[in-house]
């Protein structure tokens, strides 16, 4: 194979589930599980919209919607054949080639993360040997498209609400990257099944810090409750798709799902042990954790107020930041010192160590009453 | 024949991108542009199986770079109207274009070494033996972000209040 007169060497894709015995090797690995991650993602986001509002509801001693269907379980298919049949409303001022592509640029690597997501052994897209790096580079694109759509808007509530999460995303990326490297060096390998495949006890017990961080880092990085400032309803009216309605406002909106659901898979996989697990089939197994970290996800929104911008930022810096370091640190010391000895004993080591170090920063980390800092 | 067509495609979307951002009065458009130049280079390192500096490209250039351009595009004012050109436009023509002829014609007279050996299935642990081994890369890549954070350490003292 040959580009501009220059021999190239062809690429490595490792894509072993169903190829090669399956007529078209590659090809119908690749469309199988194409559609396999679409209906992963729409399915799971409809279902997780509805269990949402319902468990909410459960919180705020209230009902919920259960009207349509069983349990109310058909809500999310009438709200999204309503939402499909709005007018699609385009304000006469707005950069009409940004409003249009915003959303876009704002769903594709969103859904784009799934392609390494391990759902059994092996039953990936691609298991890329750069599996996890691919994640943290392609979600950090969704937030182009949000700053898109809040400076296409030609509204000032709209570009407060993107330069907010400007702010908030790169600063949690940091601590977020950071607590994903304590992972990899336990499992010597960026490939999201090796990962899975090295958890012979799941990595949230030698790393418990670690995931506290990359809990938090992720809830900020996808603007959940409490960290979502962005379209905090008493200060800047609804966010960056203020102007959007209709179709363009539900892919925002399954945007922010999709990203809810992609942390609830990553955190599987990096800490869960992902599709591992006794008794029960791989796949159902994966499921029962990815609902799991959801249910919690949920459960942090209904018990948690929003931050104030300030609270935020200094949140990131001045208690994930250090404490994602010093993370790092442990966890190289223990891979370098100790290779060999048992991991139970790790295992205490760091759960003892990562309480004493959340009291003691918890205790030097504290944000001024009223005041917010300039 | 996937590969040439792939490359193609990056080629003329890198270049295609590159000139819009060049080009175009607004500078806001021409940011969301440069985001899709540095999208397309990522593709161009996948072609030629760096699959670890694709990831960072896009990390570091779009997850970073670009989003810190656009959050200073948007504190700036008439950002539609955006650079009017001024009476320097003929001068930095002719300087680009001679820039441009020489780093084309140095391109095209150098003998570039092609390796034959098929790129390792994965180029992670190849780069980290590079900077972390003994007679490794890691002094000057140390040196590099002190220099950044110089820069840094000196901007903030230049914007600094005074009065207080």
């Amino acid at each position: 194979m040959s580009i501009l007169g220059r021999n190239v060497l062809p690429l490595t894709v490792h894509a072993s589930v169903l190829a090669p015995d399956w007529p078209w090797g590659f090809w119908s690995h690749m469309i199988i599980f194409v559609v396999i991650v679409m209906a992963f993602v729409i399915l799971m986001a409809m279902g997780f919209i509805w269990f949402e509002r319902r468990v909410i509801s459960r919180y705020q001693i209230r009902i919920g919607p259960n009207r349509i269907g069983p349990f109310g379980l058909l809500q999310p298919v009438a709200d999204v054949i309503k939402i499909l049949i709005k007018e699609d409303i385009v304000p006469l001022n707005v950069d009409k080639i940004i409003h249009l592509l915003a959303p876009a640029v704002a769903i594709i690597p969103a859904i784009m993360v799934f392609a390494v997501i391990p759902f059994s052994n092996g039953a990936s897209l691609v298991d890329l040997n750069i599996g996890i790096l691919y994640i943290v580079a392609i979600s950090s694109i969704s937030i182009v498209g949000q700053v898109m759509a809040g400076w296409g808007s030609n509204n000032k509530y709209a570009l407060i609400s993107a330069m907010r999460v400007i702010a908030q995303v790169v600063s949690y990326e940091i601590p977020l990257a950071l607590s994903i490297i304590g992972v990899v060096l336990f499992a010597g390998t960026l490939s999201m099944n090796g990962i899975v495949q090295q958890q012979s006890i799941p990595f949230i017990l030698l790393q418990p810090l670690g995931f506290i961080i990359y809990f938090l880092a992720s809830l900020a990085e996808v603007n959940r409750t409490p960290f979502d400032l962005l379209e905090a309803e008493g200060e800047i009216v609804a966010g960056y798709n203020i102007e959007y309605s209709g179709f363009k406002f539900a892919l925002f909106y399954l945007t922010e799902y999709t990203e809810a659901i992609a942390i609830s898979t990553i955190i599987t996989t990096l800490y869960l042990a992902g599709w591992k697990g006794p008794f029960l089939p791989p796949v159902l197994w994966f499921l029962i954790k990815v609902f799991a970290v959801f249910t919690l996800i949920i459960w942090v929104r209904a018990t948690l107020p929003r931050l104030r911008i300030d609270q935020v930022m200094g949140f990131a810096w001045k208690f994930l930041l250090p404490l994602a370091f010093i993370n790092l640190l442990i966890t190289g010391v223990q891979v370098v010192a100790w290779p060999d000895l048992s991991q139970w004993v790790i295992v205490a080591v760091n759960i003892v160590l990562s309480a004493v170090l959340i009291v003691a920063f918890s205790r030097m980390f504290r944000t001024k009453g009223d005041k917010v800092e300039a | 024949m996937g590969q040439v067509i792939a490359f193609w495609v990056f080629a003329v979307a890198i270049i295609g991108a590159a000139l819009g951002v060049v080009l175009l009065k607004n500078v806001f458009r021409a940011a969301v542009l440069l985001v899709a130049c540095f999208f397309g280079v990522a593709g161009i390192f996948i072609l030629l199986s760096a699959d670890f500096l694709a990831a960072m490209q896009i990390l570091i250039y779009i997850g970073a770079i670009s989003i810190l351009v656009i959050l200073a595009i948007m504190l700036t004012r008439e950002v539609a109207f955006g650079s009017p050109s001024n009476k320097f436009q003929i001068p930095a023509f002719i300087i680009a274009a001679l820039f441009c002829t020489g780093v084309i014609w140095a391109i095209l007279n150098t003998q570039w070494q092609i390796s034959s050996v098929a790129p390792g299935a994965t180029t992670t642990s190849g780069l980290g033996v590079k900077l972390f081994s003994k007679d490794g890369f890691i002094l000057p890549v140390e040196i590099l972000p002190t220099v950044l954070l110089a820069t840094i350490l000196g901007a903030i003292v230049l914007v600094k209040d005074r009065k207080k």
